[in-house]
């Protein structure tokens, strides 16, 4: 059974780390990243069954693909928190130099990142075709993808939805983070995506919603459920519903946060809120 | 001066397809992709075979380029096939991020490029790519030059590691390189030995060249023909030892001049050797329906355009 105290622990502690790494170099994505904390987490910690190291091929064990590559504050977070690379590295989030671009890439070598991501609407067709290889290499582990739901207004994404169901592409869970806010405003300002979950539906796949997107047991419940839908000749999208900026009083429910760092006020007050848990890097 | 012999001629995209088929049997991680044009691109051999390899996308380019750098992951050897301009000019950015950037070994086999795709006109007939893919860091450009060479090619660029762009055609051409023949990639290869000019080709207009140099010959001039396969890496050491023999050059591609394969040996000899340089290719223009004859004809692309250019360069010496 999972330790849900020590997840929850470990998400206060992402979240110092998004806080702190985008404050240092006043730049990044902490909106995004602050929603998604408890779902990387949980992928991290519970979901997603890994080899100890990092080899790009990721033969026999599950892979994770990063979409929405902007919230990468909170990958690294995690990913160094999961001992992918030191956590000191964290300190050079966006320096010269740094393994830890902007945006992800296995362009400097970064051990867990396994493509590009930043220039939005592609990580879907990426995890297909990993999912595929899985597939050819009898490899039963699953690719998972993360997506935001702004995101979805490129259109590679819809080619990639209606083909994974018309290939039966069925070892592949694709996250969607429902925050419903996007760089100019709410998506529904920006532009409306009407249901999605009747459109992933009608293009063949299997939906189910996670509500409560920043609660611990939920996402586990949730994902557990997604994860037992695998391997019936559909595709598993989940519509995992987050709140931009959780965590963060000031930054929550509002799309001012998706791209801009804290003051050095903001900061004290953010931390405050999220003291520290298992130790700042 | 050495002579070649038409054996006959072919397309260079059965070429691709031949040696597709190939690679099927030889190399178990060979896997293809294709967007609605596997007859076109001559895949279908390959899908018959190893239909559990082989992989429709539909006509959905950014999706296949995106599948295709997640198939890497794995060790798969993905292979996409599409016209020269859905391969390139519609996909960049997929390409760009997923696949230079984050350096996936796909091979990225574009047909029908240039003028000679013919009478659909220029909405298809792409005279940009070589120029859009060698600016991509990491990325091999190759462009071949009929059957034979483009069969060795594709078997060549399947033992490469890293991200190749293979540029063929639509036309039947002459085919005259040896139906055996190791090709390696970033080696040009010196097709006739002269002391006047040297002309440096690529793709379709190698043959040309070669006429070029036969009618040229005639007139007392000698002409040096390299055939410039691999546009990226350049085999600069090729170009500068000709010229530094000959004084002068002649690049000729079925392509813009922006960009293109003149571009890339401009470069190399402002460098390391500056001489005089005429460009046989299209001069910022569209294409335009019409047979390949025609508009290689129309568009200064073929062996007649190849002498002038030679003459006007020799003057410049």
């Amino acid at each position: 059974m999972p330790n849900i105290k020590e997840l929850e622990d470990l998400t206060t502690q992402v979240r110092r780390d998004i806080l702190r790494m985008v404050h240092k170099v006043n730049s990044g994505h902490p909106g995004g990243s602050l929603g998604c904390a408890e779902f990387f987490v949980c992928l991290y910690k519970e979901i997603l069954n890994t080899k100890p190291g990092f080899d790009m091929d990721g033969i026999g064990e599950d892979l994770f693909f990063l979409s929405n590559g902007h919230i990468s504050p909170v990958y690294y977070s995690v990913l160094a928190r999961s001992g992918y690379f030191p956590i000191d590295e964290l300190n050079t989030f966006r320096l010269i130099d740094s393994r830890l671009q902007g945006h992800p890439t296995t362009h400097e070598g970064l051990p867990g990142v396994r493509i590009a991501s930043g220039s939005l609407g592609q990580g879907m067709s990426v995890a297909i075709g990993a999912a595929q290889t899985k597939k050819l290499n009898n490899d039963a582990h699953l690719i998972y993808s993360l997506h935001g739901d702004g995101e979805l207004q490129e259109g590679q994404n819809w080619e990639a939805i209606m083909y994974a169901a018309g290939n039966k592409v069925d070892n592949l869970i694709a996250t969607v983070d429902l925050n419903g806010q996007q760089i100019d405003g709410s998506t529904d300002s920006v532009l409306p995506m009407g249901n999605l979950r009747a459109k992933f539906e009608a293009f063949g796949w299997t939906v189910l919603d996670i509500e409560e997107g920043n609660n611990i047991s939920a996402i586990l419940e949730g994902m557990a459920k997604a994860k037992s839908l695998t391997g019936q000749g559909k595709p598993v999208c989940v519509l995992l519903k987050t709140v931009m900026g959780n965590g963060v009083d000031f930054m929550m429910h509002t799309h001012a946060w998706h791209g801009k760092a804290p003051n050095d006020e903001q900061l004290e007050i953010g931390l405050a809120q999220n003291p520290e848990t298992i130790g700042d890097y | 001066m050495k002579t070649y012999t038409n054996t006959g001629n072919k397309d260079t995209r059965s070429g691709f397809g031949a040696g597709l088929t190939e690679l099927g049997k030889s190399n178990e991680n060979v896997v293809a992709l294709c967007a609605d044009l596997t007859g076109s691109l001559k895949m279908d051999e390959f899908q018959a075979n190893h239909p559990e390899r082989f992989f429709q996308v539909g006509i959905a380019e950014a999706n296949m380029m995106g599948i295709a750098a997640g198939m890497t992951i794995g060790g798969k050897i993905p292979f996409t096939g599409t016209f020269a301009n859905f391969s390139t000019g519609r996909v960049y950015d997929q390409i760009r991020q997923s696949i230079a950037y984050s350096g996936k070994n796909v091979k990225i086999c574009a047909s029908h490029a240039g003028v000679t795709l013919g009478e659909d006109g220029a909405t298809h007939q792409i005279l940009e790519d070589i120029g859009l893919m060698k600016m991509l860091p990491g990325m091999t450009v190759i462009n071949t030059c009929d059957f034979n060479q483009t069969k060795a090619a594709t078997l060549a660029i399947a033992e490469h590691e890293g991200p190749v762009y293979l540029r063929f055609g639509r036309p039947k051409v002459p085919n005259f390189t040896p139906e055996t023949q190791d090709f390696q990639i970033g080696k040009a290869i010196q097709l006739t030995e002269g002391t006047d000019v040297t002309i440096v080709a690529t793709g379709h207009l190698v043959w040309e060249a070669l006429e070029a140099a036969k009618s040229l010959s005639d007139s007392g001039i000698s002409s040096e023909v390299i055939n410039i396969h691999t546009i990226k890496p350049l085999d600069k050491d090729a170009i500068l030892e000709s010229v530094k023999k000959t004084g002068c050059i002649v690049t000729a591609e079925e392509h813009n001049y922006f960009g293109g394969l003149g571009e890339s040996v401009a470069r190399v000899l402002s460098q390391n050797h500056p001489a005089p340089q005429e460009f046989v290719a299209t001069m910022d223009t569209f294409g335009e329906s019409g047979t390949p004859a025609q508009l290689m004809d129309k568009y200064g692309l073929n062996s007649a355009a190849i002498e002038k250019a030679v003459k006007s360069v020799l003057k410049r010496k």
